[in-house]
């Protein structure tokens, strides 16, 4: 009973400084207002060009742009949250919380980041380039669970470039290649969405991309104490 | 100790490939024709791939659990001879393509998981090099090589079942996404399994002389 309670702290208290490190995330970002009101500007004036160039797409070049816009501002808004870090505070972190703590506290944060910022983009996407999803709001549950996919990998791709001190350019390259199942899923799923027939086997698909999603948390967590010590 | 033996069994399994891939009797399929005999290369190359890359991935496990120099150098070795196999079977793969269906690329699944392979693994070396700190350059590296093949290889399971493939072995959309074991006819088996030996032998020894290269380079700097 002992040995059960004990797991039962140590639980609540690794939930406690991922909350607390989650909230430090936040309060950052809401007293610099750096990441959130850049990247909303990157994703207005990219979607803004787009709609210079060919106006109102077809469904698929639609659907194909949408998700590739997803992954650029998925590395712009991701890259930064590991640099910010200085080896000092780095540190500091150490010592209150685990590198478990610290790298799940990332994931979440950057997983909501990216969830806002996608939804922010689908609304830009239906005002600039027309509308041609049949079902809203099948479409905006597609677009959370892409968003959160897209940023689980990135988030620890940067960790990973922040280590060897790069920039993006590190993320994209060592992340495009490794995002191709989700992203061609998320096509996949997503396509649902322009019709109004539910395909066959989408539970499938969508248990497949939430297998991966489960597939690199674990990983993270398996491998970011071995990135962190110095 | 050496062991010599290895390699003469890799020497004499890939002339055993050569000649008997290029004139046992083949059976006819579909419109494959004379082309089969390329089941003897191509294929092979990507078990070896395959095979060398995952020796690559257990070395970089090793790596993390102990800090050794030597399993970083294997890990890359192996990474470097891994993909030169997949550039040769990429290469042998669109030689063959060109006269079964007509141009050397096509967007089959299995070509883009054959790219995207070479692209993660291209990525791994550029990461590599960009650090300096050779504690710091293994460390990171491994957890990218592990990271990369965990991903790579659902990929290479989900992809072909999403897009239609016009690859032999597999069926449609529903087919095994590597390459029917099975359905393969006897006499192709005699031939197949000795050339997968044989092309994984020699990866392996060509990686283990780069790593005797390797390790004698590096005594000469810090000595």
């Amino acid at each position: 009973m002992l040995i059960s309670r004990n797991i039962n702290l140590s639980v609540i208290n690794s939930l406690h400084s991922i909350l607390t490190l989650f909230k430090k995330d936040l309060l950052l970002e809401v007293r610099q207002q750096y990441t959130f009101y850049g990247v909303i500007l990157y994703v207005a004036s990219t979607i803004f060009v787009l709609n210079l160039a060919m106006e109102h797409p077809e469904d698929k070049v639609w659907n194909g742009l949408f998700w590739m816009i997803q992954l650029f501002i998925c590395v712009n808004a991701v890259a930064k949250s590991f640099l910010a870090e200085s080896r000092g505070r780095m540190l500091y972190f150490y010592t209150i919380a685990g590198a478990r703590d610290f790298v799940l506290s990332k994931l979440l944060f950057n997983a909501v980041l990216m969830i806002v910022m996608s939804l922010v983009s689908m609304g830009l996407f239906f005002l600039l380039l027309g509308n041609p999803i049949s079902n809203p709001w099948r479409f905006t549950g597609i677009v959370c669970l892409g968003g959160f996919s897209i940023s689980l990998v990135f988030t620890f791709l940067a960790a990973i470039a922040a280590r060897a001190q790069q920039n993006a350019a590190m993320m994209a390259i060592m992340g495009f290649p490794l995002i191709i199942p989700q992203l061609m899923l998320l096509m996949k799923i997503s396509s649902v969405a322009f019709a109004d027939v539910i395909q066959s086997g989408l539970g499938q698909l969508i248990m497949l991309l939430t297998g991966l999603d489960v597939l690199v948390i674990v990983l993270a967590v398996i491998l970011f104490p071995f990135l962190w010590k110095d | 100790m050496r062991q010599y033996w290895w390699k003469i069994l890799s020497i004499v399994l890939l002339l055993y490939t050569f000649i008997a891939g290029l004139l046992i009797k083949v059976p006819t399929i579909g419109n494959l024709y004379e082309t089969i005999r390329n089941l003897f290369f191509h294929v092979p190359m990507w078990f070896g791939q395959l095979i060398l890359v995952t020796v690559s991935l257990v070395y970089s496990i090793m790596y993390l659990r102990k800090p050794k120099p030597h399993y970083d150098i294997m890990a890359t070795e192996f990474a470097r001879t891994g993909s030169v196999m997949g550039v040769l079977g990429l290469i042998t793969g669109m030689i063959w393509a060109n006269y079964t269906w007509g141009a050397p690329w096509n967007n089959d699944p299995k070509q883009l998981g054959a790219a995207i392979a070479l692209l993660i693994y291209l990525a791994y070396f550029v990461l590599r090099n960009s650090m300096t700190d050779l504690d710091k350059r293994g460390r990171v590296a491994a957890v990218y090589n592990i990271f990369a093949y965990f991903i790579y290889i659902p990929m290479i399971m989900v992809l072909p079942r999403m897009v239609e493939s016009l690859h032999p072995g597999g069926k449609g959309v529903e087919g095994n996404p590597g390459f029917g074991g099975d359905s393969l006819d006897p006499t192709m088996r005699v031939v197949f399994w000795p050339a997968v030996l044989g092309w994984t032998l020699l990866g392996t020894w060509i990686s283990t002389l780069n790593v005797r290269i390797k390790t004698l380079e590096d005594k000469k700097h810090f000595s």
